[in-house]
């Protein structure tokens, strides 16, 4: 295997740069910089005092395939995937068909592989058909192929608690994590936005917090009685956070993802009627992102997750109640966080490599992700130049659809390269 | 002014001008055998309806054919949008195939927000006629000529918007446009009617309607739509009628000069009593003559600019 020395990184952001031997797939040498001895076949990379990250994991993205190829691919999503720096992705159930058995997760799996820029995880239906209304072969799928980890009806919420109850149980034999889209559906219909002073005044159908926050307290609470693992997707609510520091002081196993879009857009963009600002849940108000942002640097909220949701032109050029929701994520994801999150002090480049990286790889299980940036560990890494920025265009992203709220946005810090298992996948916002 | 989408943001000034128009053209087809004006001769002005209306549809039908411009209804049951074709679609081609002016109504907030935005590189004017639980604009107009001509003034009058605040249009528009023209509004609603955040508009809000008719120059009842009785949003339509429904002993609680406004169509019985409807205090069929007149006033204002 091909060698590659990094010189002059700063892994975490801190302290003197130091070159970076990788061997092997893996980090075969940190040393100070010009004191590695690089065999001369050695590919160099001078990162210039860039940032040096465990590569990111991302616990939500949809990919779109099989079903809505229109849109994504699982190549398209890997291609945007490690052009924002990640390694490994869960794309989630609610393709067509859904990823409710193992053909459809093996499937998913072998796609990822064939594309090779990211390890593509796939996650599990929960329910059959994600309709809520009997278990999906949870086990053959986590024993199966792909190993499934990751559990989730995301899209839609399981709405049923005795369902609930049974999927916690039941997942407690396996080992894996039931990921919940908290939304009472008895509190949504037809919801649109945010309920809140603009969406009453501009005439959208209010989305209540309290619809997000009653089932995270009743799955906390069944996830306690059953002593199993909860995940929350999309926390978007002040309250929410509220819930969820109470669940982990009692000691539940819940853990809580928010995504970029949640930490930086508020529900002002209503004002624009324009759809692509749609996504569920929905964009909230100025106090609950500065809430989030607290939780997320305090651990109250685990992780970043992007809820990567590419959707066809036709499905957001169209009036805001008919256009689907969801946003593209994957690209922007830690321009995102180091807008919010980093530049307002809240988190160091450590502090990043944990919501990003090192947190996601633990809930979800996985051992060659999210690891500390040591000789002997995997090379699985990204560098991100933390003083560029970079004008977001929706159509020159990676992905197939083009539905970035972030249009036209500069944002700061550039991923200049991504590594998976040693090999560089995308390298100056290029696939490599 | 190329596009009334809203009440929200639209000035003293020019709202009190698109009034003055209105007034100035019941004026002069006041007593006309023939009520025809060249105003709009050779301009062509299309509705396209995705929401069932009599009233208002007509309405726009009539103002467009009194000044004499060439009106086309679109509804979408008989159209290409019957066939999935996407509003964005249907706009565009609307536009190019030479209309100046869509009315529109929509289920959807904002759809004619959008449409404006599809259309701006185009010489179509867009009017909202009605979108989702968003604005009516043209109904407040009408609503604000209709105060204007019984009471004299709205600067200064105390206005009650009564009933389904929540999902009403025309609450919406009302507010902003009575505030701009200086009115105190009180929206008066079960606390399961009236909207999240109402508090930061520029009303009061009040859940006893008794209390509040004795200082009340003006009462807007609004329609409730049957499928909110069956939400629970209510107890029961006699529930409902009991605490808000407009009856006579309410009536004769108001002002000897405050006067009775129904958007319509009325729920007789329900939201208004039968006499209070028919009464001489009773505004509802002035409001649908002078709707003609104030969508005029908006026709020639979006179409013919200052060159009447």
């Amino acid at each position: 295997m091909t060698e590659l020395l990094i010189t002059g990184a700063r892994p975490y952001g801190e302290g003197d740069p130091v070159d970076v031997l990788v061997a092997d797939g893996v980090i075969a040498e940190i040393g100070e910089r010009g004191a590695l001895r690089a065999p001369s076949s050695a590919e160099v990379l001078d990162a210039a005092g860039q940032v040096l990250l465990p590569g990111l994991v991302d616990l939500h993205t949809h990919l779109r395939e099989p079903g809505r190829e229109d849109t994504e691919t699982i190549e398209s999503g890997s291609r945007a995937a490690a052009l924002g720096g990640y390694t490994a992705v869960f794309a989630m159930a609610n393709t067509d068909p859904v990823a409710d058995n193992a053909l459809v997760t093996g499937h998913v799996l072998r796609r990822g592989r064939e594309a090779g820029l990211v390890d593509v995880h796939p996650v599990g239906a929960v329910t059959v058909g994600l309709a809520g209304e009997r278990l999906a072969e949870m086990g053959t799928m986590a024993t199966g192929e792909a190993g499934v980890r990751i559990f989730s009806d995301d899209g839609k919420c399981v709405a049923d608690p005795l369902l609930m109850r049974r999927a916690l149980e039941y997942s407690t034999s396996l080992g894996v994590v039931i990921a919940q889209h908290a939304e009472e559906p008895r509190l949504t219909g037809g919801a649109q936005a945010h309920e809140g002073e603009r969406a009453s005044r501009l005439g959208y159908v209010g989305w209540p917090a309290s619809a997000e926050e009653s089932i995270v307290a009743r799955d906390c609470v069944l996830a306690r009685h059953a002593g199993a693992r909860l995940h929350v997707c999309h926390v978007s609510t002040t309250g929410t956070v509220d819930v969820l520091s109470w669940a982990k002081g009692l000691g539940v196993d819940v853990s809580a993802e928010v995504t970029p879009h949640h930490l930086l857009l508020t529900d002002e963009r209503l004002e624009t009627y324009d759809p692509v600002n749609k996504v569920n849940p929905p964009l909230r108000a100025e106090p609950d992102i500065e809430r989030l942002r607290q939780a997320l640097a305090d651990g109250v909220l685990d992780c970043v997750a992007t809820d990567h949701a590419p959707h066809a032109e036709q499905d957001k050029s169209c009036e805001w109640d008919a256009a689907r929701p969801g946003m593209l994520g994957l690209q922007t994801a830690l321009s995102i966080v180091a807008d919010t999150m980093v530049r307002t002090g809240l988190l160091d480049w450590r502090g990043v490599a944990r919501v990003m990286s090192e947190r996601p790889a633990e809930i979800a299980g996985l051992s060659d992700q999210g690891r500390p940036l040591a000789e002997g560990e995997p090379a699985n890494l990204v560098l991100v130049d933390p003083d560029a920025e970079w004008t977001v265009r929706g159509a020159e992203l990676a992905s197939i659809a083009g539905n970035t709220p972030y249009d036209g946005m500069r944002l700061p810090a550039v991923v200049t390269a991504t590594l998976l298992r040693g090999r560089l996948t995308a390298r100056e916002g290029k696939i490599d | 002014m190329r596009d009334l989408l809203t009440t929200d943001g639209l000035g003293h000034d020019e709202a009190t001008a698109i009034l003055d128009t209105a007034d100035e053209l019941k004026r002069t087809l006041l007593g006309r055998e023939v009520r025809k004006l060249p105003t709009l001769r050779g301009r062509t002005v299309i509705t396209m309806f995705y929401e069932n209306s009599t009233r208002t549809r007509v309405s726009f039908e009539i103002a467009g054919k009194w000044m004499s411009a060439d009106v086309i209804n679109v509804s979408a049951g008989g159209s290409s949008v019957g066939k999935g074709e996407s509003l964005r679609d249907t706009a565009l081609t609307l536009s190019a195939a030479g209309a100046d002016c869509v009315i529109v109504r929509h289920p959807a907030s904002g759809a004619p927000h959008r449409l404006s935005g599809w259309l701006a590189e185009t010489r179509t004017s867009v009017v909202n006629a009605g979108d989702g639980m968003h604005e009516h604009p043209t109904q407040a107009l009408l609503d604000a000529a209709t105060l204007r001509e019984r009471l004299g003034s709205i600067e200064g009058r105390r206005i009650a918007i009564v009933g389904d605040v929540l999902h009403s249009r025309v609450a919406r528009s009302n507010v902003h446009l009575l505030a701009t023209l200086g009115a105190e509004v009180v929206l008066v609603a079960p606390p399961t009617l009236l909207p999240h955040g109402v508090e930061q508009w520029p009303v009061t809000t009040a859940y006893d309607l008794d209390s509040q008719l004795p200082g009340i120059d003006a009462v807007m009842m609004l329609r409730v739509q049957a499928e909110r009785m069956r939400g629970g949003f209510f107890p029961s339509a006699r529930e409902y009628s009991i605490a808000y429904g407009l009856n006579e002993k309410r009536l004769a609680m108001l002002p000897d000069h405050a006067v009775v406004l129904h958007p319509g169509p009325m729920l007789r019985g329900m939201e208004i009593a039968s006499p209070v409807a028919d009464s001489p205090r009773a505004a509802i069929t002035e409001q649908v003559s002078n709707g003609v007149h104030v969508r005029m006033a908006v026709l020639y204002h979006l179409l013919a600019g200052e060159e009447l």
